[in-house]
C-alpha cells in the first residue's frame, strides 16, 4: 500500500557548500513525500527515506529537515508504481517513479538544487490516467493530510459535517441521508438512511452504532487504506449516524490483521477527544458521544451483522437467524445501526455539500462513489475510486491502463468470494449494484480482480470455495456440508478425475445451498462456482471431457508443447526452464521433451509470442 | 510468572462485559500462545466456563493453543496472490524449509509457515511476511532467495 511521509513545508536554501554552490537562490518552500505504506515499505520507501536525510544533510540543508516535521500520510492508490516520491517546490508538483535510495543524490543535485527535474525518472501519462479518470470522496484527501494530525483534518474542513449535523434534528440528518442515496458499501447496498430510520424508530435504549472495519475478503483493501489515510473521516461520519439514531456509544470492530490502521484510530480518537468532537456535550448540542475498538480476531463470517456483534460481545461469531434484525435487537439486544467505514466515510461530504450534490453522481439507483482495490493482472493495480455507472471498460484499460504483458482480459472478478465473474465479452457494462447482480456478480465491499488467458476458472472458483469453505461457522448444514461436497468435486475436476455430471451436480447443489444457508456468507458462497460455469462451462468441459486445463493452471492436467508456427526462435523459454526440459539453439525453434518437463509453466509465462500451449 | 502476567491482564478487563476474546488477545500476546493453564486460571477467576474460552480459541483463526516457530512465516493467500502465484510460492518455501506434510512449523522449532486471507497489499502481489516484514512481488525463487538471506542475517 502506498501512502507517504513527508518532509513538510521547510524553508530551503542552497547553503553555502563548497563547489556546487554555484546559484544561489532565493527561499523557497519544499515538501518531500515519500509512500511508506506496506508496499512502499516492501519496496523500499524506509531505505529512500534515510538517503534523502543523508543527502539533505550532506548538501548542508540539516538544519532545514527536522526530524518532527517527518508526516505520515495516507495512500494515494497508485501502489504499481512504489517507491513514488513527490518533489513539491513553491507549490508545484513533481512525481518520481520507482525510486531507489541510489537515485536520491541526482534528485537533490538537479531538481531541487538547480531546478532542473530528472525527466527520466518523472511519472509517464499513464500516471495521470490513472488519476485523472477517478472521482475522489473518499480518497481525495488520503495522501494529502496527515492522518496522525486532527489539524490537518481540521484544515480541510474536517468536523464540519458533523457540528452542521448536530445543529440539525436526528429527523431532519435521516432524511438528507436518505435523499442523497446513499447506499450500504459493504456489499449489500442497503439504503443508509433508511437503516438508521428504522433503528430511530426502534424502541429499547441505549442504542449502538458500530462501524464494521472487519475487510476480511480476499483481495480487498479499500477500508483498510480509508482509515489508514484519513481515519478522522470515519469518526465524523460516527458521530453523525450516532447523532441520526439517537445513539451514544460506537464501536468499530476492526481486524487484528491491520495493526497500522488500528494505531491510527487511537491516535484519532484520543485527539478527537481531546477537541471535544467525541466525549459529553459536542458542540454545546447536549449530545454525547464515545468510540471503543474492538479488535476481530481473524473469521470472515464477522463481517456478517450478527455474526459481528456476537464477536463484539466476546463470543463465537456465529450468525442468528434474522429477524429481529439488529436495528430492532442488536449489541447486548439493544437496536444497533452497522455501517461499513466507507459508508461512514461518505457521511461528513453527503452533510457539508448536500444531498442534492451526492445524488448527482451516479447512477438512478445507485449513487455517489465507489471505493475498488484494482488488483490481479493489470498494468496499474492500486485504489481507484470511480463515480457509479462508470463501465468496466474505463477501469480496465483507461485507469488500469490494460493487461499486463498485454495478454489478453478474459474475466473481471468483483464481490470476492461471494460475487462471481464478468467474462471479457460484457466490458461495456455499467459498475452499479443492478448491473453486477444482473450478471451474477455483486458489489460486494470493492475487491476487484482482473484475470488473463493465463487465469483457470475453475481453479478460481475452487479457490474461493476454499475460502469460503474454510471460513463456514459450521452452524448449518447446507453450508457446512454443501460447500464442502462442491468443494470436493471441484477438486476431483482440477485433477482430472471429474466425471459426466459433475457440472450439473454443482449447479443443482449450488443453487440449494443459496435456498437454504441462514446468513449471507451461505447463500452467496456458491456465486463463483455458478458464475463461472455459466461464462466459462467450456473450461469445465474441456477439464472433465478432454482431461486439459485450457489456462495451464492445474497441475495434473498440464501439457506444455511449443507450437511450431507460432515460435519466433527467441530462446527464452529455454532460459527459464528450471528443468533442462527444453531444447533451444539460436535460429531453431524449441522442443519440450515431456519426460523432463515438471510442469512448473515458467516457459508459458515467459513466451512473449505465445507460442507455447 | 505467568500467574503474575494474567493478573496485569485481569485488571484491565475487570469490569468489562463480553471480554473473553480480548483476555485471549492478551494471554496470546503476552506468551505467544494461549496456555491452557491460563484459560482454567481466568475461567475460575471470572466465573466463566472453560468451555466458553476452549470455543472462543479454536473458533478464531488468529488463536493458538500450541507453541509457535520462533520466526513466522506468512504467505498471503488472497485473490490477487493466488492469481499472481502464491501456492508455488508456498509449495518452494516448506520445500527449503524441510516442513512436513500436514505440519507448518520446522523439527527445529525455527520457523512456523501459515497462510494468511488477505493483508491487503494486492498491489505488491504475491505477497510474503517474515516476522512482521512485508516482502513483495514474489514468485517461487525470488521467495527462496529472500529466505535463505533472511536465515544468514537472523541472530539465533
Amino acid at each position: 500500500m502506498a501512502e507517504k511521509k513527508k518532509v513538510e513545508k521547510k524553508k530551503v536554501q542552497p547553503a553555502a557548500k563548497g563547489k556546487t554552490k554555484a546559484k544561489a537562490k532565493s527561499e523557497k518552500e519544499l515538501t518531500i513525500r515519500v509512500c511508506v505504506g506496506t508496499g512502499g515499505l516492501a519496496a523500499g520507501s524506509k531505505e529512500v527515506i534515510d538517503a534523502f536525510y543523508k543527502e539533505l544533510d550532506a548538501q548542508g540543508l540539516k538544519a532545514h529537515i527536522e526530524k518532527k516535521c517527518v508526516n505520515k500520510t495516507g495512500c494515494r492508490g497508485f501502489c504499481a508504481k512504489d517507491v513514488l516520491v513527490d518533489i513539491i517546490i513553491d507549490g508545484s508538483i513533481s512525481t518520481y517513479q520507482f525510486i531507489k535510495p541510489e537515485m536520491v543524490g541526482r534528485i537533490i543535485e538537479e531538481h531541487i538544487l538547480n531546478d532542473n527535474p530528472v525527466e527520466e525518472w518523472l511519472v509517464g501519462p499513464d500516471y495521470h490516467t490513472f488519476h485523472d479518470k477517478q472521482t475522489k470522496i473518499l480518497l481525495k484527501q488520503c495522501g494529502q493530510i496527515d492522518p496522525e494530525d486532527i489539524e490537518a483534518y481540521l484544515g480541510i474542513g474536517g468536523y464540519e459535517g458533523a457540528r452542521k449535523a448536530l445543529a440539525l434534528t436526528p429527523f431532519e440528518v435521516i432524511e438528507e441521508v436518505k435523499a442523497s442515496g446513499l447506499r450500504g458499501r459493504g456489499g449489500a447496498g442497503f439504503l443508509t438512511g433508511l437503516k438508521w430510520e428504522l433503528c430511530s424508530m426502534s424502541k429499547g435504549t441505549p442504542k449502538y452504532i458500530i462501524c464494521n472495519a472487519d475487510e476480511g475478503d480476499p483481495g480487498a483493501f479499500m477500508d483498510r487504506s480509508v482509515i489508514e489515510g484519513n481515519p478522522h473521516s470515519v469518526l465524523e461520519g460516527m458521530l453523525i449516524a450516532g447523532h441520526a439514531i439517537g445513539s451514544n456509544y460506537g464501536y468499530i470492530y476492526i481486524r487484528a490483521e491491520y495493526p497500522l490502521a488500528i494505531e491510527r484510530l487511537e491516535i484519532a480518537i484520543r485527539q478527537a477527544t481531546e477537541e471535544g468532537f467525541l466525549g459529553k456535550n459536542i458542540f454545546n448540542s447536549g449530545f454525547d458521544f464515545d468510540i471503543k475498538i474492538k479488535q476481530g480476531a481473524g473469521a470472515f463470517i464477522c463481517g456478517e451483522e450478527t455474526a459481528l456483534i456476537a464477536s463484539i460481545e466476546g463470543k463465537r461469531g456465529m450468525p442468528r437467524s434474522k429477524p429481529p434484525f439488529p436495528v430492532n435487537k442488536g449489541l447486548w439486544g439493544k437496536p444497533t445501526v452497522i455501517n461499513n467505514v466507507e459508508t461512514l466515510a461518505n457521511l461528513p461530504s453527503i452533510i457539508t455539500q448536500g444531498a442534492s450534490w451526492y445524488a448527482s453522481i451516479g447512477t438512478e439507483k445507485s449513487k455517489g462513489t465507489k471505493v475498488f482495490a484494482l488488483t490481479g493482472k493489470i498494468k496499474n493495480t492500486g485504489l481507484i475510486e470511480v463515480p457509479m455507472g462508470i463501465s468496466l471498460k474505463e477501469i480496465i484499460y483507461d485507469i488500469g491502463g490494460g493487461m499486463e504483458k498485454n495478454r489478453q482480459l478474459k474475466a473481471v472478478q468483483t464481490g470476492g468470494p461471494s460475487g462471481g465473474c464478468i467474462p471479457a465479452s460484457h466490458i461495456n457494462m455499467p459498475v452499479d449494484y443492478e448491473s453486477l447482480i444482473s450478471i451474477g456478480s455483486m458489489m460486494g465491499s470493492g475487491g476487484m480482480v482482473a484475470m488473463d488467458d493465463a487465469t483457470c476458472m475453475v481453479d478460481m472458483a475452487k479457490f474461493f470455495l476454499s475460502f469460503t469453505q474454510h471460513e463456514s461457522c459450521g452452524k448449518c448444514v447446507p453450508c457446512r456440508v454443501g460447500t464442502k461436497r462442491m468443494l470436493e468435486i471441484l477438486t476431483r475436476i482440477t485433477e482430472g478425475r471429474g466425471r459426466e455430471g459433475d457440472i450439473e451436480l454443482l449447479i443443482e447443489l449450488g443453487t440449494d445451498i443459496k435456498l437454504s444457508s441462514l446468513c449471507g456468507l451461505g447463500m452467496s458462497a456458491p456465486n463463483p462456482v455458478l458464475s463461472t460455469i455459466n461464462f466459462f462451462r467450456d473450461e469445465y468441459e474441456a477439464h472433465i471431457k478432454d482431461g486439459i486445463c485450457p489456462a495451464h493452471v492445474c497441475k495434473a492436467l498440464r501439457q506444455y508443447i511449443v507450437s511450431p508456427e507460432l515460435c519466433k526462435m527467441c530462446g527464452k523459454c529455454f532460459r527459464v526452464c528450471p528443468s533442462g526440459a527444453i531444447t533451444w539453439q539460436p535460429k531453431n525453434k524449441a522442443v519440450i521433451d515431456k519426460l523432463k518437463c515438471i510442469k512448473c509453466g515458467a516457459c508459458f509465462e515467459a513466451c512473449p509470442f505465445k507460442s507455447i500451449m | 510468572m505467568i500467574e503474575k502476567r494474567c493478573e496485569q491482564i485481569l485488571d484491565k478487563y475487570h469490569d468489562e462485559k463480553g471480554s473473553v476474546i480480548s483476555i485471549l488477545q492478551d494471554v496470546q500476546e503476552a506468551f505467544g500462545y494461549i496456555p491452557e493453564e491460563t484459560i482454567f486460571w481466568f475461567s475460575e477467576k471470572l466465573n466463566i466456563p472453560a468451555s466458553n474460552f476452549f470455543g472462543v480459541a479454536t473458533f478464531y483463526a488468529q488463536f493458538y493453543l500450541k507453541p509457535r516457530g520462533k520466526n513466522i512465516i506468512t504467505a498471503c493467500c488472497g485473490t490477487a496472490c493466488h492469481v499472481k502465484g502464491a501456492e508455488p510460492m508456498i509449495n518452494r518455501i516448506r520445500a527449503d524449509l524441510a516442513v512436513a506434510e500436514g505440519e507448518d512449523t520446522t523439527d527445529d522449532g525455527q520457523f512456523t509457515i501459515e497462510k494468511l486471507a488477505c493483508v491487503g497489499a494486492c498491489s505488491i502481489a504475491p505477497v510474503l511476511i517474515i516476522n512482521k516484514k512485508v516482502y513483495g512481488n514474489m514468485s517461487p525463487e525470488k521467495a527462496s532467495k529472500t529466505l535463505k538471506e533472511f536465515e544468514k542475517g537472523s541472530p539465533e
